[in-house]
């Protein structure tokens, strides 16, 4: 068996590897570019923006779990402008592939106005629609805990742009199928799934909760097979393509969410405890696809379902 | 920054809740003291940064406070152990620009442990410092030996015999420039007191990273929140301000 074919696409856009940095364990690339050359992975998808300046939630905001962690960071960024000002100029410096745009928002308004701004940025080939931050509270609206709102904000960006736009979904819902076909329905090009889990640890010393957002959202290994299995309902329930992202933290993992139906894999916690993972990742997937007996990675997405 | 396997060589038991590790490896990222390193514990998912207290080419000496169930395991590993760091962390102390005559060290606690780096470093420079050490109790005492080794003078203050450490500092009104490690709120004492015009101050936090990518130790400074990881951890006194 020859090279393996590590190449796949995301709603007409081609991924050389289906590695994507996820959002929020990468900054705006500028920290990873320092490490290693960042042309290696299929993607990467930049930390949550909003329209404006936002320090975030206050500390402690992190805590760790059992094979996991907890974070509360609030979507600390530095607004869309400043980004578009300052770190797209960098990121065309730094990475000649895909950027996946993660959008924060507290209104749909705010969601649409974002994406504007969003599609005349070139190197943005996909909006990757934040509606599942635990973290942060937007009057009392769950935009992606209710298929009507999560409904709503999908058709009001995908008006206001030609990128393709994948919904980020929350598993902090009783059925997430629900939230994905009100999203396919309203227009949605694909779906990026699971965000963090809402979880909380209390500090036995000061019997208070360690977050001073009092709950966070749970990351790592451990949510693993929630996402594993949230993927595999999803790919059942909707024709989009999903990024599959929850836990990853190998190559191995990589090749099995494919399986359970997605098109591309994020990864996350994993990123913060091992800064080159990633890289480590997209250079031992030939060898997994070859004890697969794979020729072309893209041939996994969905093969457990047959 | 730089990852590589640093293999423990030497536990020392400090106090009762106190280490010294010694490790074998490459320090060659390590750069300044007061800078960090981040260490991979078998079995825990974050990593445990943990302050560079010395450094020679091919050592590095950490002190830990066993503060959890990850820091026990780490104390009780068996020399020969490896284990994945992240080296070359952080900011660290500026050391130009001062006036020898003006300094002095304030650490409490654990927080010492950078400052014993940074005497050293003064020391090699002809500036043998000033250290004021703060600790719990009598018993919770660590690691004197080694200061008076690179101080001129070491003054030790215990809650339970004669004090704080700013207790010490106001007693020394013409050292007005602080180099200052510990918990936070001692980091607030420190700055609030009147005779001291300038300083560097070493911050904590929970880090989920360690090397700036996931916001998790950010805090307020002048001019906007910053990582304490990687614009950090030292803060010069004009950075500072506190949250009331």
């Amino acid at each position: 068996m020859g090279d393996v074919n590590l190449s796949v696409t995301l709603a007409g856009v081609a991924l050389k590897n289906p590695v994507i940095p996820a959002s929020g364990t990468f900054g705006y690339g500028r920290e990873y570019a320092a490490l290693y050359d960042l042309n290696i992975l299929g993607a990467f998808s930049w930390k949550g923006t909003t329209a404006r300046p936002r320090d975030g939630n206050p500390p402690p905001r992190i805590a760790e779990t059992p094979a996991g962690m907890l974070n509360a960071i609030g979507l600390q960024n530095p607004g869309i402008d400043a980004v578009i000002r300052e770190e797209v100029p960098n990121i065309a410096r730094i990475f000649d592939g895909p950027v996946i745009a993660n959008v924060g928002g507290f209104t749909v308004e705010e969601y649409a106005e974002n994406c504007r701004k969003l599609d005349a940025v070139e190197q943005c080939k996909i909006l990757e629609i934040n509606i599942s931050c635990p973290n942060v509270h937007a009057g009392g609206r769950n935009f992606g805990t209710d298929a009507k709102a999560a409904a709503e904000v999908t058709a009001a960006v995908r008006r206001v742009t030609r990128k393709p736009v994948f919904m980020k979904l929350t598993p902090n819902v009783s059925d997430i199928t629900e939230i994905a076909r009100a999203c396919a329905d309203a227009g949605a090009d694909g779906l990026c799934l699971i965000n963090t889990l809402l979880g909380m640890r209390i500090d036995l010393k000061t019997r208070r909760p360690v977050l001073a957002n009092r709950t966070g959202g749970l990351s790592g290994p451990a949510i693993f097979p929630v996402a594993l299995r949230m993927v595999w309902d999803v790919y059942e329930a909707v024709r989009l393509p999903i990024i599959g992202c929850g836990g990853v933290a190998s190559a191995e993992d990589v090749a099995e969410m494919m399986l359970a139906g997605a098109s591309a894999v994020e990864i996350g916690a994993a990123n913060l405890r091992d800064p080159y993972l990633c890289k480590r990742i997209v250079e031992e997937l030939p060898d997994v696809c070859r004890r697969l007996g794979v020729e072309n990675i893209a041939g996994l997405t969905g093969a457990a379902h047959e | 920054m730089k990852q590589s396997a640093f293999t423990l060589e030497r536990v020392r038991p400090l106090s009762v809740d106190t280490v010294e590790l010694r490790f074998s490896g490459d320090t060659s990222d390590i750069t300044a003291p007061g800078q960090f390193v981040n260490l991979a514990l078998p079995g825990r998912f974050l990593r445990r940064p943990v302050s560079v207290c010395d450094w020679t080419p091919g050592e590095l000496t950490l002190l830990v406070r066993i503060a959890g169930a990850g820091t026990r395991e780490l104390a009780d590993s068996p020399p020969g152990t490896a284990f994945d760091v992240l080296s070359g962390l952080g900011n660290g102390f500026t050391l130009s620009g001062i006036a020898p005559e003006d300094v002095i060290l304030a650490g409490g606690g654990i927080g010492i442990a950078p400052l014993y780096g940074l005497a050293k470093a003064l020391s090699r420079r002809g500036i043998r410092p000033v250290a004021a050490l703060g600790f719990r109790s009598r018993a919770d005492v660590f690691y004197l030996d080694e200061f008076r080794a690179v101080c001129d003078t070491v003054l030790v203050a215990t809650e339970d015999e004669n004090g704080l450490v700013t207790d010490i500092l106001r007693q020394h009104p013409s050292r007005r420039y602080v180099y200052c490690c510990g918990p936070l709120p001692m980091l607030r004492a420190v700055y609030e007191l009147p005779h001291l015009t300038g300083g560097q101050y070493s911050f904590e936090a929970r880090m989920g990273c360690g090397f700036g990518a996931c916001m998790g130790c950010s805090m307020p400074f002048r001019g906007g929140w910053r990582r304490i990881c990687t614009d950090g951890p030292v803060f010069a006194r004009e950075e500072i301000v506190w949250e009331t």
